[in-house]
């Protein structure tokens, strides 16, 4: 992976009155890389896309795009280019005159600007769409013209501001394999904001994940998944069982652990982990635990009593109450071996990994 | 690295500004500003050809007790009270049937109603002198139906006239303030009402009604306000028993030369509307607060 | 059947009250076509004459030549002046914004008897002869609210990202405002300018108390219904100025709906 740093955000804050909706935002995503902007509504993550856009100043700090200071340049000198959540499909003009709009400033010629608005209608597989008008386009198709029409810009680097987020659940899986595919064969930054974390997982090179106008994580996907920095990450990023562990001792990387029910661990610390006092919140994923049937047999075991369930299809959802936990655990089984079957009240046996459990920061612990 | 940035995008308010700036400066030159000379004016006295700069009261004095400009006041308040009541009166059922069940065509509904609204108001004005004149459309029709042997004379040239006039001319633009406060009532909100045993009255008066007041009070103050200045009306069809302020307050300005007399009768006239709406919108908001229980 | 007899009385309602609207209306083209010399029943016979006559009155056709001009330079400054106004209502947030619509709209709940004098007399205290020019002067404001009513619902349905998207694909500010907003609002300041044409077009008052010894097309009129044997011929001018109304509020209506269904379609996420 190239590793040329493309988009340096430093110390970056914007204010609007006396709400901060970003508070000191350093990040640095490389040439070429799929970047995500991961986190709920409100977090300030399309604020930050709007700032790397050009069409919102920060309060402070700065944004070099490809090594040039651009923090007070206007979005119609930037390097970039966005696609818009509502795509901004010009209603008055045709799909061939919306893919050519930025063109006509550049004065190519006739010929050059058809040749390009062409090509990216066919990168984008809308090669006869060219005389639709903007209304007569489904969502799927809107999103491709928005798609074209920024790309054949040739920007350093791609805005999109949660670009699937209108379509419906096989089409945004559709779109989101392409999306990927495109920016893999156009080699071109792309910058992605969304709240989908299957979405930021599925296509991202690396995913900062956001809360509240700050960064709390910037990793790879499995990373990310795997060992979360915070309580609030991991919640974020589907789901967690959170257990109170003693800390029973330290080193300069690991964490030895001792949880009520399941045993002591020696545990990576997360990035910027900080101990308060000797206790410690630590994680274990639902799809991590898994039922014991008959008189199958596991190293680490749990028993517990069914407490509810919910049938999703090809897995059910379980929350297991345990004898000493506070809170039931929660687990989620493939239905291949019956486990649609099992009913409320029901005594089960659970395998668990002691190397599944990661620590997390968690300031309420 | 902090700094803050007074950038193009933080002096919002500045772009907002400058684009309203034009249209505001040119209604406070022909607007605003002459409407404080009027004002200004009232406190003057004219004196032959020449004004008295002095501050008095001596016309509002005049406008209050002399006998022909309280008759008219009267007259004015009376004739613009009745003709705002008589078209909310009219207009309301209009508004209620377009938001509830104009379904596709409400568009075409409003277009229809507002058309003659905006036509020529003079002519509007013309085409009543025709149907309740001597030989106009009723008399006509009533003695050619045998009700009556002789014209009419009442029908024009009364108070009466003017008020018929003016509901027409004044009544399609009662309609669209009330229509805009029901189109905004939730749709669920009456049906939760008759889910919860509300007859379809009940449900109207609980529900509908109150929720719709704003547009009905916005519709009242609209057409009250206005109607109370009539020129066209009072002249063509009113005769000397619909007489009203403005054809005062233009004799004023006009042959009499006597601006801050007519400035003084316009103010009046202002006031005086305006505490009659006032009153008027606390009656009916009282009013609808005893019927929605 | 109670419900079913309260259904049908509105429409009854209804109708009669469209018939109480219009009808006075339509006799002017009624008695426009009558050739009896005096407008009252009974009809006496078909005619086009007051037609004939109308178009062989040059006092007329002046007034009609004047009404025009001052229509049009209304319509154009009023449009401008609300284009920038209304934009500045819908699109940015600053201080005095209420007092600020409150006063441009003012006209709409102010007697108009009383505008008139407020701007006779400060024209006549500035010492501005009273001509055509001071007519437009006095309906511009008049004007004003018609014009910002079809121009603020053209604007409030305008997606914003549209304009980001052009200064973003490397437009001007200008360009932008020249390329996007313009023609995407486009119907609506068509409605508004043809709108403001009607208004003027048969505005009475201002036109009355500002023109000085120029006549506008109901100026003219005023002066003749004092003459009982001239009514037909201003019946006859009546219906043509109602059919022109009528047909520019038409196509100010179809433009408006195009320009509601234009900003519908760009929905965006729920279209």
């Amino acid at each position: 992976m190239p590793d040329r740093p493309m988009i340096e955000i430093a110390g970056v804050s914007r204010n609007f009155g006396t709400f901060r909706a970003l508070d000191d935002i350093n990040l640095t995503i490389a040439e070429g890389q799929f970047f995500s902007l991961l986190g709920p509504s409100g977090c300030g993550k399309t604020t930050l896309l709007r700032l790397l856009a050009g069409l919102d100043v920060p309060s402070a700090g700065t944004i070099r795009i490809d090594g040039e200071d651009c923090t007070e340049i206007r979005a119609n000198a930037r390097p970039t280019n966005m696609v818009f959540q509502s795509y901004a499909i010009f209603p008055h003009l045709n799909v061939a005159e919306n893919v050519g709009y930025g063109l006509k400033r550049l004065r190519l010629g006739r010929a050059e600007e058809d040749r390009r608005v062409a090509e990216a209608l066919e990168m984008v597989r809308l090669p006869d769409f060219g005389r639709r008008k903007g209304n007569e386009l489904s969502g799927g198709q809107r999103q491709r013209v928005a798609l074209a029409r920024a790309l054949v810009m040739r920007p350093k680097v791609l805005l999109l501001d949660e670009p699937l987020s209108a379509l419906d659940k096989k089409l945004r899986e559709e779109m989101q394999i392409e999306l990927r595919s495109l920016q893999q064969s156009v080699g071109i930054t792309f910058v992605l904001v969304t709240h989908d974390q299957y979405e930021a997982l599925a296509l991202s090179d690396r995913i900062a994940v956001m809360f509240a106008g700050r960064v709390a994580q910037v990793a790879e996907p499995m990373e990310i998944y795997q060992h979360p920095a915070t309580r609030q990450v991991a919640d974020f990023l589907g789901g967690m069982n959170f257990l109170s562990a003693r800390i029973a001792g330290e080193t300069g990387e690991t964490l030895t652990v001792e949880t009520d029910r399941l045993g002591t661990a020696v545990l990576r610390k997360p990035a910027g982990f900080t101990a308060s006092g000797n206790r410690a919140t630590v994680g274990i994923r639902p799809e991590r635990l898994r039922v014991l049937w008959d008189d199958e047999t596991a190293p680490h075991m749990l028993t517990g009593r069914i407490a509810s369930r919910a049938y999703f299809g090809e897995t059910t959802s379980l929350a297991v109450a345990i004898e000493g936990l506070d809170a039931p655990l929660s687990i989620v089984e493939t239905n291949d071996y019956g486990a649609d079957e099992l009913k409320i009240g029901a005594e089960i046996r659970l395998a668990y990994d002691p190397e599944a459990l990661v620590l997390v920061s968690d300031p309420a612990a | 690295m902090k700094r803050t940035t007074r950038s193009w995008r933080d002096r919002e308010d500045l772009r907002g500004l400058a684009l309203i700036s034009p249209t505001v400066l040119y209604a406070l030159a022909l607007l605003l500003v002459p409407v404080a000379m009027v004002i200004l004016y009232s406190f003057w006295k004219q004196s032959f050809m020449t004004i008295d700069h002095t501050f008095r009261l001596s016309n509002y004095e005049a406008a209050f007790t002399q006998p022909i400009y309280r008759a008219l006041f009267l007259r004015s308040l009376w004739i613009s009270l009745t003709v705002s009541l008589v078209t909310v009166v009219m207009a309301y059922p209009v508004a209620w049937y377009i938001s509830f069940h104009g379904g596709r065509n409400k568009n075409l509904w409003l277009f229809v109603i507002t058309v003659p609204f905006l036509t020529s108001y003079l002519l509007r004005v013309m085409a009543w002198k025709v149907v309740l004149g001597h030989n106009g459309v009723v008399n006509s029709a009533l003695m050619w139906l045998g009700l009556i042997h002789q014209p009419i004379e009442a029908l024009l040239y009364t108070a009466n006239s003017v008020v018929i006039t003016l509901v027409h001319s004044w009544v399609a633009f009662a309609i669209l303030p009330i229509f805009v406060s029901m189109e905004k009532i939730d749709r669920s909100l009456v049906e939760a009402g008759r889910d919860l045993g509300d007859s379809a009255f009940r449900s109207f008066r609980r529900i509908v009604l109150p929720l719709s007041l704003p547009g009905v009070i916005s519709a009242f103050v609209i057409v009250m306000i206005p109607t109370i200045g009539d020129y066209v009306t009072p002249t063509l069809v009113g005769g000397r028993d619909g007489m009203m302020i403005a054809n005062i307050i233009q004799t004023n300005f006009g042959q009499a030369q006597n601006w801050p007399m007519g400035a003084a009768l316009s103010v009046s006239a202002m006031v005086l509307v305006s505490l009659a709406a006032g009153i008027m919108v606390l009656l009916l908001r009282l009013l609808v607060n005893g019927v929605r229980r | 059947m109670r419900r079913l007899a309260r259904i049908r009385l509105l429409p009854v309602y209804l109708c009669g009250f469209i018939f109480f609207l219009y009808f006075p209306i339509l006799l002017l083209p009624l008695f426009s076509f009558n050739s009896g010399a005096t407008v009252a029943f009974p009809l006496r016979g078909f005619t086009l004459n007051w037609y004939a006559q109308l178009l062989q009155n040059a006092t007329m056709i002046d007034a009609a030549m004047n009404s025009l001009t001052v229509g049009l330079a209304v319509s154009l400054v009023t449009t401008t002046l609300a284009i920038s106004a209304s934009r500045a209502i819908t699109r940015y947030r600053f201080p005095g914004k209420r007092p600020a619509t409150g006063l441009i709209m003012a006209p709409l709940f102010l007697p108009e008897i009383i505008v008139a004098v407020a701007m006779l007399l400060i024209l006549l205290q500035i010492g501005i002869q009273l001509s055509l020019g001071t007519v437009v002067l006095g309906q511009i404001i008049f004007c004003l609210p018609y014009a910002m009513s079809v121009l603020i619902a053209g604007f409030e349905g305008f997606d914003r990202s549209l304009e980001e998207a052009s200064l973003d694909l490397g437009e001007t500010s200008f360009g932008t405002f020249r390329r996007v907003t313009l023609p995407v609002v486009a119907p609506a300041i068509l409605s508004s300018f043809l709108l403001c044409f009607t208004v003027s077009f048969d505005e009475f008052l201002l036109a009355f108390f500002l023109s000085g010894t120029r006549t506008t097309l109901p100026v003219y009129i005023w002066g003749q219904l004092r003459f009982a044997s001239k009514l037909p011929e201003v019946m006859a001018l009546g219906s043509l100025m109602m059919l022109l109304s009528i047909t520019l509020l038409t196509i100010a209506e179809i433009a408006r709906r195009r320009a509601e269904k234009r900003v519908t379609a760009q929905g965006g996420p729920h279209a």
